[in-house]
């Protein structure tokens, strides 16, 4: 579709651009300025120049160690739940009923834990998971697995994780669920004709046709592992000792626990320095696939 | 043919594993916090409604539901009344600066809320709305304004440029036609854009507590302090979630025929 040159079309952005200005870039300057300096209380600040970054960025000082322990933990834990998430997802949305009351059946119980406040989606897995109390920490430690979430590294670990797959596998689903749909009928029969197999029609028709979505899937679950906080907050506190402690949890206490402001708004220029940056290449690969796919659009 | 072998399993499987940590909250907040500690039963033997009771007539717990929901929905009508406007642009029109605006919007969405947490805190506090519902809802906006605008480009491209044209000739003005024509056609993404709205400032906890302290206090802030204070009362807590997930649940249910589309976002 062709658009027209029309820079009065700002006029039609401008209170967008002006709310959410208000809302970022007034916060940021606030960061940018906390960055710079130290301060021992009473509002005294003192010029600290790029100290907080090097240290931040040097392994060997103690906020350079949490930061980049808490990173690597974080990017972990990314990288599992993408792995687990993307093809469960994909294997869902496959198996969905074609037609009558069923679909909407499936389609509400799965968007239900997307609708869950994040605090209760922890203190469901809270209480599900204790051994005393939950039916899972119950059922496990009574079939001979000795499980503890509060006490064990893995069994945190664990819960965490499938907890993440519990709360989010719907929104890749439900994703890869609409692509699926938009493809013809022509497609399968075409196929059938052909006498492809099962797994060349997913390889060579469905694939394809979900590519657009599932980066849609991948970006908005990346993004939203990366800056996880509420539910392995509540779960686990980010113990046992700092072993589920990620970067938001890490962040929110050094500003809000030590209120040291310095060094949490380094953090904070660093992590969104990094998510900015995933969050371009994200958005170009998609621009590009979607110039690739131009004359579709809107064919939903 | 779109369907694989034991697909009524595998789907079986994952709806169970969907509901049964659900099922367990609700289990246990019809249960007496002495049949919780004491014993493991899988439906409540001694079925009772306290937990429900004491939520609906003590103050400092329902009034957590109304602060939530106020902000939600002024988050919601803010953000769709923004976003309109400027949905219909990025889709209509090229102007200076519009891909870098796009993208810096959508970078808004995916920014950290841990980030502005501190900075929120203080800018709120200087213009005297910290512990009202605006605060959490001016708030909210940073993430749910550039996705509403996200969902209603896809909407508002749909919609084939002819109609505007027409509607020109006829004389419409645009703000007519806005209103008159082009909201009409997009009924369904409004409704979908609304409902991300509602459901991403519902579930956000960090700002949400962050913001308020007394009078605006979220449930979920109010959940998190009774966890702490009153010792472990789980049968309390568990009620409390259970009706956290209620308004979800209406909400899914009027959007249903929507949902796959809406999670694409408008772009299948």
């Amino acid at each position: 579709m062709d658009k027209t040159v029309n820079q009065k079309a700002w006029f039609l952005v401008l209170p967008v651009f002006l709310i959410v200005a208000f809302s970022a870039i007034l916060p940021l300057m606030t960061v940018v300025n906390y960055s710079m300096q130290d301060t021992f209380g009473n509002n005294q600040f003192f010029w600290n120049g790029v100290g907080w970054f090097k240290e931040l960025l040097d392994p060997t000082t103690d906020l350079g160690g949490r930061f980049l322990a808490s990173l690597g933990r974080n990017l972990f834990f990314s990288a599992v739940i993408l792995a687990i998430e993307v093809p469960l997802g994909i294997v869902v949305a496959l198996s969905m009923p074609r037609e009558g009351w069923r679909v909407a059946a499936c389609l509400v119980i799965m968007a239900l834990p997307l609708l869950i406040p994040w605090n209760v989606v922890g203190t469901i897995w809270q209480i599900f998971g204790r051994p005393d109390i939950g039916l899972m920490g119950y059922a496990l430690n009574s079939i001979g697995i000795n499980y503890n979430y509060v006490s064990n590294e893995f069994d945190a670990w664990a819960t965490v994780i499938v907890m993440d797959v519990w709360h989010w596998t719907s929104l890749v689903a439900l994703l890869c669920y609409a692509g699926l749909k938009s493809i013809p009928d022509a497609y399968y029969q075409a196929a059938q004709i052909d006498g492809a197999s099962r797994w060349a029609v997913f390889t060579a028709i469905q694939l394809p046709k979900m590519n657009r979505v599932l980066l849609i899937a991948v970006l908005l679950r990346f993004m939203d592992s990366f800056m996880i906080y509420t539910e392995p907050f509540v779960v686990t506190g980010g113990g046992p000792g700092n072993s589920t402690t990620f970067v938001s949890i890490e962040l929110v206490k050094i500003a809000l626990g030590q209120f040291d402001l310095g060094k949490a708004a380094a953090l904070s220029l660093v992590y969104n320095l990094i998510i900015l940056i995933v969050c371009w290449i994200f958005y170009t690969v998609m621009t590009n696939a979607g110039a690739e796919r131009a004359p579709e659009k809107g064919v939903a | 043919m779109h369907s694989i072998p034991g697909r009524r399993i595998i789907l079986s499987l994952f709806l169970i594993f969907l509901l049964l940590p659900i099922y367990w909250l609700v289990n246990m907040s019809f249960k007496t916090n002495t049949e919780i500690v004491t014993t493991m039963t899988l439906w409540p033997h001694q079925p009772t409604l306290a937990n429900y009771m004491r939520i609906f007539t003590d103050e400092s717990w329902y009034s957590g539901y109304i602060n939530s929901l106020k902000y939600v929905v002024i988050n919601t009508v803010l953000s769709i009344s923004f976003a309109l406007p400027a949905a219909y642009a990025f889709s209509r029109y090229r102007f200076l600066g519009d891909k870098h605006l796009f993208f810096w919007l959508l970078s808004n969405r995916m920014a950290p809320p841990a980030v502005f947490a501190l900075p929120f805190f203080n800018l709120y506090s200087a213009i005297n709305l910290f512990d009202t519902p605006w605060a959490v809802a001016l708030a909210h906006c940073l993430f749910n304004v550039p996705l509403a605008v996200w969902i209603l480009e896809g909407f508002v491209s749909s919609v084939p440029r002819e109609i505007d044209e027409t509607a020109f000739l006829d004389g419409y003005s645009f703000p007519r036609f806005f209103i008159k024509i082009l909201v009409p056609l997009i009924a369904s993404g409004i409704g979908v854009a609304a409902f991300f709205c509602f459901m991403f400032s519902w579930v956000e906890l960090l700002l949400a507590r962050t913001l308020t302290s007394v009078n605006a206090k979220p449930i979920s802030a109010v959940m998190t302090r009774t966890v702490s204070a009153s010792g472990m009362d789980w049968g309390l807590l568990a009620a409390a979630g259970v009706l956290t997930i209620i308004p979800g649940a209406l909400v899914i249910w009027f959007v249903r025929n929507y949902i796959a589309r809406g999670f694409a976002l408008g772009r299948v």
